[in-house]
């Protein structure tokens, strides 16, 4: 079973930090195999960057990353260009206030709405908003489970843990709420 | 204007807290950067002394050495350029140090000529090339692999090369450790034609206990015997090491056994047939490869690097689609195994070479192949897609 994920943002909004984190919890801490491969525009600061995730419970031939399972963006080019993308009845997360998604047409995609930065913002530090991101990646992804996601975590930010903690359990419950009752079917797509 | 990226140290300022005494990382399950893995596995190898110039996408190897290398009592040093590089890495092998650097292909070439030096003077060292798309410049950031043919005739004169190829960061690590050994043993210029996908690409990485892992040392000429330093008599000759008392002339021109430089032809024919030689005739305990169906397979894939993870998933599709495909994965362009490519080539109808360039190790695949052979070529800059393979192995199956 493959599942892959694409987390893109604008530099220094954390997008590869996240991923690194996820595809971390999944080896090291699930026993699966992933692959996480990173992009860039060639701005250090403003240009998009992005982590591509593969899991997988089989050794892992093509590393890239082709029709996504799941897509996080932190900007609205995120979801317009990767949007085609998305494999069918796939998933969205998008920071609320950066991304809408009014002009998405396409009705078999499970769009999560995630007020990351505000989330960050009001625990006290607005760089977070891409831990919080994390913890709602783990509410849809049934291949890597909160309890990973904290340790690797606590290995990517040992000095300040019991704050990302904070703003990755924000970000696991309010996606677990916003999936509801379709949870459970949620849980499947990815 | 084609280098990117500074050293940066912040970024890996925690690593040592799992060192063990050797310096080396702990034993255990890693999730690393193939770039990174190449500077941990250099430490395994006993590597101490490093001198580059940082180049995307090979960056991330020099700013590793930057933390790790005085870590472990040894030496990263920016030099001028690539050029200045390759003649540290000389310097510090006559020294008595494993020595090594990385670049991409611009930097490559810089290193041509005294790779050559390195090659006639037989000093052991690890270059390792993180290639990149596209001749000069080209696209720093994306994949390529285009100095294929450059690792084996870049430098100019008679030359026999080794390189290695890996294709995940596991073997990235792995191989690294294999290119010190080789050097050591054949003292001789090793290259890792690793790509921009294996070379940044996060993976799973098991590092083992320094106990299990063969580690290779030169066999160091004593001064006291007086020996030959170059006796074109025996491949593997001990290495004389500058400052222990050996007074030997090491030289770029022709040299004698005395390391004297002379036009006699019977001494250029004894150095280079020693210098090719001692590759030649040990080729095949140099040669690596990997095989995937290759049993009752028809079609038969021969890739190597990042193309070679396209082009196992295009053999499963292509099995599911009831065409009976195999992969043969060079892990050893260089010295090319000509009798693995003879051997299989008699047992399938065709061989298709995906590479991210315009047709390089497929040539040296259609000299020795007893069947039709295909170039699967496409321009660097993206990996490519195995469905390209799939369709290539559709068209010669029928």
């Amino acid at each position: 079973m493959r599942s892959e994920i694409r987390i893109t943002g604008l530099g220094g909004q954390g997008a590869i930090t996240a991923g690194n984190i996820l595809a971390r919890a999944a080896v090291l801490y699930e026993g699966k195999e992933a692959v996480m491969t990173e992009g860039y525009s060639p701005y250090v600061t403003g240009g998009w960057s992005r982590a591509d995730i593969v899991i997988s419970t089989e050794p892992i031939d093509y590393p890239l990353v082709t029709k996504l399972d799941l897509l996080v963006t932190m900007y609205q080019e995120g979801l317009d260009l990767n949007l085609k993308m998305i494999k069918g009845n796939g998933a969205v997360i998008a920071e609320k206030q950066l991304v809408s998604f009014s002009g998405v047409t396409r009705k078999d995609l499970r769009m999560i709405p995630v007020p990351a930065t505000s989330i960050a913002e009001s625990l006290g530090r607005k760089i977070a908003a891409n831990v919080v991101l994390v913890g709602s990646i783990a509410a849809l992804v049934e291949s890597v489970s909160i309890e990973s996601l904290k340790k690797a975590l606590a290995d990517r930010f040992p000095k300040a843990i019991e704050f990302n903690l904070k703003a990755l359990d924000a970000g696991y419950e309010l996606a677990s709420k916003a999936t509801g009752e379709h949870m459970e079917e949620a849980k499947q797509v990815v | 204007m084609r280098r990117s990226g500074e050293v940066k140290v912040s970024a890996t300022t925690t690593i040592n807290k799992k060192n063990t005494s050797s310096g080396a990382l702990k034993p255990g399950t890693y999730f690393m950067m193939g770039n990174f893995a190449c500077v941990e596995a250099a430490i395994m190898a006993g590597c101490r002394f490093y001198a580059g110039y940082p180049i995307t996408p090979s960056s991330e190897i020099f700013e590793r050495a930057c933390v790790r290398f005085p870590e472990v009592g040894g030496s990263a040093i920016e030099m001028e350029d690539e050029v200045a590089s390759a003649a540290a890495l000389i310097g510090a092998s006559y020294a008595g140090s494993k020595a090594m650097t990385a670049t991409s292909g611009p930097g490559f070439s810089l290193m041509m000529e005294n790779i050559g030096l390195a090659f006639i003077t037989e000093a052991p060292l690890v270059i390792v090339n993180v290639q990149r798309a596209g001749p000069s410049t080209g696209i720093p950031t994306l994949v390529g692999q285009g100095d294929m043919m450059q690792a084996r005739w870049g430098s100019h004169g008679d030359l026999e090369t080794i390189a290695y190829s890996p294709s995940s960061v596991q073997e990235f690590f792995d191989l690294t450790i294999t290119a010190f050994n080789t050097a050591e043993r054949f003292r001789t210029p090793v290259f890792v034609m690793a790509d921009q996908v294996i070379g940044m690409m996060w993976e799973r990485l098991k590092i083992p206990s320094i106990e299990g892992v063969e580690v290779l040392q030169r066999k160091v000429m004593d001064a006291k015997t007086r020996a030959k330093p170059f006796d074109y008599a025996n491949d593997f000759i001990p290495m004389p090491i500058v400052g222990t008392g050996t007074n030997i002339n090491v030289d770029s021109l022709t040299h004698d056994y005395r390391g004297y430089p002379s036009t006699d032809y019977t001494v250029s024919e004894s150095m280079i047939g020693h210098l090719l030689g001692k590759i030649r005739r040990h080729a095949e305990e140099i040669w690596k490869w990997d095989g995937y169906l290759l049993d009752d397979a028809e079609e038969l894939v021969v890739a190597y690097g990042s193309t070679a993870r396209s082009a196992l998933a295009a053999v499963k599709q292509a099995r599911a689609n009831g065409i009976k495909a195999g992969l043969l994965r060079l892990i050893t362009p260089w010295p090319f195994p000509d009798a693995i490519i003879e051997r299989y080539s008699r047992r399938v109808h065709n061989i298709v070479v995906p590479e991210l360039n315009y047709g390089q190790i497929v040539h040296p695949v259609r000299e020795n192949a007893q069947c039709p052979v295909i170039g699967i070529n496409r321009a660097p800059g993206a990996l490519m897609d195995p469905t390209t393979i799939v369709d290539a192995l559709e068209v010669v199956a029928n």
